[in-house]
């Protein structure tokens, strides 16, 4: 027989305010196996586990049942006090009165008596506990980065630097992401180059860092500490260790005079040969041949590139390579893209070429961007005169063709367009229409201040309804001044979209591969929204930049920052700690039918022949086994299991019915 | 294929064109327009009170009588198809408006949305496909740059209608392939002509008349189609300088197919 404490906590007023925790403590007192009751204002405190402590070695106990917030919360917290008291740490049971309970209900007596409810199964569970051992499971001292953008490359340095090896995987011929396609930086306006291009040349100098760009993960199996990963190194079509970056084959290729290939990088701006760079300062700085739409791959004939390259890096037999390296974490940082426009035909972006999207403005603005540098209409080459910005367009959208959320960057980087643009040319005649102006953020509210204050970029509130293109070529912006209750229509020059970001196309791909979790928006989910920002519920998978969720360069660069501590943390221990809450066979009943294997998510049940004795029975069969390391305990084969032979350590069918039991008692 | 087939009143008087073109290109492309006995008029625009059942009952009888013949309900005034879509909308999703109609109406079995309500441009894109058009045409016309009127009933709520993209339809602009003319895009395609206001305030649908015509004529259309009667009246009374020819879709539907004189 166990000899059960109960312990229920007040939570401040969190619980207290609602249940009657008193009446909790005075109603469980007497259930089986229970020798102990107590309640306290915070059990988590110290103070509240020195009682824990305490009551442990006074009372003799066996098993604990902590009424409180839940598990996910404390679990760990308590089981560790318990271990401190010298009790085995799975003999801890957490009955969550708060978040199940206190929270959710408002009547004093219906929460009271559903604490109790849950108390009770707690306890009967308890009483069927059994004290379980943590296993062990190595380490492999290597990071696996996702995307090479700016969150990549500053979580790949970050760990590079305290000494681990790390790989990024980019899909993309260069790394860079987002960032490398910008002009300027808010709100300090560095130039991107000028702070990205070093970090890109020193990721790819780095002796810990080993770069695979234009590479695709293809599948990751294992766990924490122990990922088995496959890459796709796509074919370049070029000798990375033969070419040397000349630009020859760039310069020649035909394809590159007929101007048909939109170059992805330029945002269709401008177009591209078929064997390129991204940019300039591409790293690696070596071409790709786009297979699709070469000559030589579509009809056999042309082979200009390789002719012509000096180093006779140019390889048209070149496969896809298929690597499997091992990592003991993965970050996923595959960053963002804008969505896609289609659906707003309002405003007149797939009609006008001078209806623009903000990323497109970056590339028109950028130095070595298709025009020099040199803002003007894409339609007719001339320098606008008079240009309107409009918001949030798909960002806090009611309706399904775009995004809840706010994207967070799009009121700073609009302020920032706008003061460049009135720096350049002072006589531009810039209008910003906004739903709000949202700049939290280091200096970000004197930056948009300036804006209006000392360039007199004119913000109007309210949205914008129609784009209308003119035939002469300008178009006409109709919209609404709020704050003046009037109709606006508007003779511009250019109109410039903020689209809403949304993560990139990939990541439910790579989710899915990783079981990490994402939202009804496809970012990825934290371990804890404020304690855990940069950890996926799953183990061993962190998260850095955009793909958690909107964001801007400097809050990117510090959670990358925060993602290679993690890293690092996990990557500097050489055993974990392994849950021992797995799937266990009972070969007596095991009939070796596989339906557990083909529902497990993690490859660990496999089969074997076993000498199967007992009443009446003794055979060699074939029956399951359940690879301790590779269970995570989620409980998959136990109810697929047809003959009951499964059973899930910690949760057992008889500890699980046991509970559902006392809760319909 | 049989289609129930609700004319609505404009057809029977003002745009017989639009009624007699669309019977003989349907005879030209294979299906077959039944017109509904005893339909009564939908009332013209959608009632949007909610409190009362009336107006709309007219379209629940048209409504209820191709389901009870199977049959699936084709309707060409953009304000027929407005309206006989939005009630059959209430009739399958707001109980309230449903269970007193049908209380009121007293049928056997009572009437909960289950016809499919379409648009004769719909059966030729969605039925009988724009390709499928395009082979039949014998007068193509080609060489013509159209501009495509929608206005606002045919387009407008989208989400209901589900007949095109609101701010961006291109139903209209493929048909105008299909015949093998040219269509001109224009921003003021989906925008209102001004509708009934033009009974008592004339100068707003001047306005928007102008706005219309000179938008489309500067993107270089020579004629506009639309498939509204009452867009066509407003745009026929428009002063505009910019002024070009207006037909019903169906007319130039008819020619292209060689049915325009017709026999039928």
């Amino acid at each position: 027989m166990q000899r059960i404490g109960v312990f229920v906590c007040h939570c401040g007023t969190n619980i207290a305010a609602t249940v009657d925790v008193k009446k909790v403590v005075e109603l469980v007192r007497f259930e089986p196996g229970v020798v102990f009751a107590d309640d306290y204002m915070y059990m988590c405190s110290e103070a509240g586990q020195e009682k824990i402590i305490a009551a442990i070695k006074e009372h003799d106990l066996t098993g604990l049942v902590i009424c409180s917030c839940s598990p996910r919360m404390h679990e760990k917290t308590f089981r560790a006090c318990a271990e401190k008291a010298g009790l085995n740490p799975y003999m801890v049971e957490v009955a969550n009165i708060r978040e199940q309970c206190s929270w959710i209900h408002k009547d004093r007596e219906e929460a009271t008596e559903k604490a109790v409810i849950l108390a009770r199964a707690a306890i009967a569970k308890v009483n069927l506990n059994t004290p379980l051992q943590e296993g062990e499971s190595p380490v492999t001292k290597r990071a696996l980065i996702i995307g090479g953008g700016i969150a990549g490359i500053q979580t790949a340095l970050d760990i590079a630097d305290a000494g681990y090896e790390v790989d990024i995987v980019e899909r993309e011929p260069s790394i860079g992401g987002r960032m490398s396609q910008f002009d300027k930086t808010f709100p300090t306006l560095d130039c991107a180059s000028c702070i990205l291009t070093p970090k890109m040349v020193e990721v790819n100098q780095h002796p810990n860092i080993t770069l695979y760009t234009y590479s695709e993960v293809e599948g990751v199996s294992g766990y924490v500490g122990n990922f088995d990963v496959k890459i796709r190194k796509k074919a370049r079509s070029v000798d990375m260790s033969a070419c040397t970056g000349c630009g020859e084959c760039q310069a020649k290729c035909p394809l590159g005079k007929m101007g048909k290939i939109p170059s992805e990088f330029d945002r269709g701006l401008r177009t591209r040969p078929a064997i390129y760079m991204p940019f300039a300062q591409a790293v690696p700085a070596v071409p790709v041949i786009d297979r699709e739409n070469c000559t030589y791959f579509k009809t056999g004939k042309c082979g200009v590139c390789a002719k012509i390259c000096p180093s006779k890096a140019v390889n048209y037999e070149q496969e896809d390579e298929i690597v499997t390296v091992k990592y003991g974490a993965i970050v996923v940082a595959t960053g963002f893209d804008i969505i896609n426009l289609d659906k707003f035909g309002e405003y007149a972006y797939n009609e006008s070429p001078d209806v623009i999207t903000s990323i497109e403005l970056e590339r028109l603005m950028n130095a070595s961007g298709p025009t020099g540098g040199h803002l003007e209409r894409m339609s007719d080459h001339k320098q606008p005169k008079d240009i309107v910005f409009i918001q949030c367009v798909g960002s806090r959208c009611d309706d399904e063709k775009g995004k809840p959320y706010c994207s967070k960057v799009c009121c700073m980087y609009t302020a920032k367009h706008a003061m460049l643009i009135k720096d350049h040319w002072p006589d531009t005649n810039i209008t910003v229409f906004y739903i709000d102006v949202r700049t939290p953020g280091k200096n970000f509210d004197e930056f948009y201040r300036r804006a209006v204050e000392q360039y007199h970029v004119n913000y109007v509130k309210g949205q914008v309804g129609k784009v209308i293109p003119q035939p002469d070529g300008s178009l006409l912006v109709q919209g609404v001044d709020l704050l003046d209750n009037k109709q606006i229509m508007k003779k511009t020059d250019m109109v410039v979209l903020a689209a809403a970001v949304e993560p990139n196309k990939g990541v439910r791909k790579i989710a899915t591969m990783l079981t990490a979790s994402i939202d009804n928006n496809d970012f990825l989910t934290e371990a804890h929204a404020k304690l855990r920002p940069v950890e996926s519920p799953t183990a061993g998978i962190f998260l850095s930049g955009m793909a958690q969720g909107p964001k801007d360069i400097p809050e990117t660069v510090s959670q990358a920052g925060a993602a290679a501590v993690k890293v690092v943390g996990l990557l500097a221990k050489d055993k974990l700690k392994t849950n021992p809450c797995t799937a266990k066979c009972d070969p007596m009943f095991c009939n070796g039918c596989s339906t557990c294997a083909n529902v497990c998510p993690y490859g660990a049940i496999t089969y074997e022949d076993q000498q199967v004795r007992g009443p009446g029975v003794n055979e060699t069969r074939r029956v399951a086994v359940v690879n301790n390391a590779l269970c995570q305990g989620c409980g998959a084969c136990t109810s697929a299991c047809p003959s009951g032979a499964m059973d899930l350590q910690g949760f057992s069918n008889r500890q699980i019915t046991t509970e559902v039991d006392s809760i319909c008692r | 294929m049989k289609y129930s087939y609700y004319p609505g009143c404009t057809l029977k008087n003002k745009a017989q064109d639009l009624d007699v073109y669309a019977r003989r290109a349907a005879v030209a492309l294979g299906f077959e327009l039944e017109e509904i006995p005893e339909w009564q008029c939908c009332g013209g625009v959608y009632p949007m009170g909610s409190d009362e059942i009336a107006t709309k009952l007219s379209s629940v009888r048209a409504l209820n009588y191709a389901k009870e013949q199977g049959q699936d309900l084709i309707t060409l005034c953009s304000a027929c198809h407005h309206v006989l879509k939005r009630v059959n909308d209430d009739m399958k999703n707001v109980a309230d408006i449903s269970d007193r109609a049908n209380n009121y109406m007293g049928l056997d079995e009572p009437y909960k949305g289950e016809t499919t309500v379409v648009h004769f441009l719909e059966v030729l894109r969605d039925r009988i496909g724009f390709d499928e058009i395009a082979k039949k045409v014998v007068n193509p016309l080609t060489g013509k740059k159209i501009g495509a009127y929608y206005g606002c009933l045919v387009l407008r709520p989208g989400k209901i209608l589900e007949f095109d993209d609101p701010e961006d339809p291109k139903i209209m602009e493929d048909f105008i392939r299909a015949l093998g003319a040219e269509p001109v895009i224009y921003p003021y395609r989906n925008e209102c002509c001004g509708a009934y206001s033009s009974l008592k305030e004339g100068g707003v649908s001047q306005e928007r008349t102008k706005l219309i015509f000179d938008s489309s004529e500067g993107f270089g259309a020579d004629m506009l189609i639309t498939a509204c009667p009452l867009c066509m009246y407003n745009l026929n009374k428009s002063e505009a300088d910019s002024k070009i020819p207006v037909y019903y879709f169906t007319e130039l539907l008819a020619e292209a197919l060689g049915v325009k004189e017709g026999n039928s």
